[in-house]
């Protein structure tokens, strides 16, 4: 199959939706990054079309996977034989409740539902939290330089102890930073900006993924000039 | 300012030209540059390859399509790697726009390895509810996934019979994307359940995690694409990550250059401006 064949049918065996799929898909990426050149109509177009479509696919999503079967199923199963779950019914209500805030006399009922969500995740997320971010991470800063593994492994460890002490520090606006606090401070805002730097690099690398990515579909789906 | 010559009037396209043609040339021409692997893959890796055929480990597929480049490569040399140790996998997603990725990613797996579903893996799919979810599966799996992706109830799956709780799963694989992610499997799973957790995620996401390799509480981490790329090295099976990993090496360096050449013209020009102000006033 010669390559402009196989740039306008795919490659031997796939289906029809899947070109046209490839072929819209990479149409809408190319009107997306020119952009890149200047604002245009092509962008805009683009831009439209994900902000409409994305809104209709989340609402599906979210209907199919969740109002229907949690919800509308549960209490009306019909003949599949499934208990009703009529204590579903609850949730329903808090759900109608949410949307009472577009009507100003019943907005406050909307409150019951966010008090709910509100508790209940606080409730959930508190124990869980305060455990894993908090309890955990103090034991591992005081116990690491402990562990051994060797003198290099030692001052790294040791290094890393002394950048939360220093780090908290800077935090701490109670004292002045002059003197020793001054230099714990200092020494702080170098741990801080190691930390930026780290983020960043992994942000520019997370977004020159998702421009590989990009550039795998156009140069391998659409154009086949790469395996 | 070197005079006829200003840093912010060079047109910012053109770096978009040579970011583009850094990223194409090694995909078309890869070059093959080594992939170093870094303690927190191996460790992952190591664990995995520990267990003993038949174990049942947990896969999570929390993302969407938009981290499919960095994730999707993730979930693919994970269930290489269990299906290629005759491991058994649990999938569960706690985002409703996973399933269909992580199907993806089984079929031509399955085909591959010969698997076959309900008793060699499982995909129960979607669940609504984040850390109650997780809390959930603490208690009950098959209570809080009573149905599979494809609607069967979770009693008719032979493979289910030998899952009651996270207690029976030996490890669990979170690939997230973010909220509900790893962040919430280890304050609710391994906190309160000591599950063996290990995470791939995105590269922004990966550095609020690494605390957590240290301290214990995750037994490995794969951070963006270099960590999948990792991953994909350790298992025999170089796939998109490794290919992409010439791209981003070589975006990287060009980065790195921008920003030194950056600093020089700034520092350069700087100075310029300061010994013209001197003349002038002299």
């Amino acid at each position: 199959m010669s390559w402009l064949q196989e740039f306008f049918t795919g490659a031997p065996g796939t289906t029809t939706a899947v070109v046209w799929g490839t072929w819209v898909g990479a149409l809408l990426t190319l009107c997306i990054y020119s952009f890149l050149y200047k604002d245009n109509p092509f962008y805009k177009f683009a831009e439209s079309l994900f902000v409409g479509i994305g809104a209709a696919y989340w609402l599906a999503i979210l209907y199919h996977n969740t109002l229907k079967p949690k919800l509308f199923v549960a209490l009306f199963p019909g003949d599949s034989g499934e208990p009703v779950l009529w204590y579903r019914v609850f949730p329903g209500i808090l759900a109608i409740f949410m949307l009472l805030r577009f009507f100003p006399k019943l907005s406050w009922l909307s409150r019951w539902a966010l008090a709910f969500i509100v508790g209940m995740y606080a409730a959930v997320n508190l124990t869980g939290f305060a455990q894993a971010d908090f309890v955990e991470q103090i034991y591992a800063t005081m116990t690491t330089p402990l562990t051994g593994g060797g003198v290099l492994s030692f001052i790294l460890n040791l290094s890393a102890v002394v950048g939360v002490v220093a780090v908290l520090l800077y935090f701490f606006f109670s004292k002045e930073h002059k003197g020793a606090m001054g230099v714990a401070a200092k020494i702080g805002i170098l741990y801080l900006m190691v930390a930026f730097g780290a983020s960043f690099g992994y942000t520019v690398m997370g977004r020159v993924s998702l421009l590989i990515g990009r550039m795998t579909f156009l140069l391998r789906d659409w154009l086949h000039v790469i395996d | 300012m070197a005079r006829g010559f200003n840093i912010r009037s060079i047109d910012r396209r053109i770096i978009f030209v040579l970011i583009f043609v850094a990223v194409a040339i090694p995909l078309i021409k890869p070059m093959g540059l080594p992939i170093g692997v870094s303690p927190p893959v191996q460790s992952l890796y190591d664990a995995v390859d520990a267990l003993p055929p038949g174990t049942i480990v947990m896969l999570g597929g929390d993302y969407s399509p938009d981290s499919m480049p960095e994730l999707q490569p993730m979930t693919i040399a994970f269930l290489r790697h269990a299906f290629k140790k005759d491991l058994r996998v649990v999938i569960t997603c706690l985002w409703p726009a996973s399933p269909p990725l992580i199907e993806a990613a089984l079929t031509p797996l399955v085909e591959e390895f010969g698997k076959e579903y309900g008793v060699d893996y499982v995909n129960l799919g979607y669940m609504t509810g984040g850390p109650v979810t997780i809390l959930g599966m603490g208690n009950s799996i098959t209570g809080t996934f009573p149905r599979d992706y494809y609607g069967t109830p979770v009693g008719e799956i032979p493979l289910m019979d030998e899952v009651s709780n996270l207690s029976d799963v030996a490890l669990v694989m979170e690939v997230s994307a973010g909220t509900p992610g790893t962040r919430e499997w280890v304050q609710q799973a391994v906190s309160r359940f000591d599950v063996r957790l290990g995470s791939g995620t995105t590269a922004v996401g990966a550095p609020n995690f690494y605390p957590y390799v240290s301290s214990g509480q995750l037994i490995g981490l794969l951070g963006g694409l270099k960590g999948a790329a990792e991953y994909e090295t350790l298992v025999g099976a170089p796939a998109d990550a490794t290919k992409g990993m010439d791209a981003q090496s070589i975006v990287h360096a060009l980065i790195v250059f921008f920003i030194l050449f950056g600093n020089v013209v700034y520092f350069v020009s700087k100075r310029s401006a300061a010994v013209a102000d001197g003349r002038s006033r002299s």
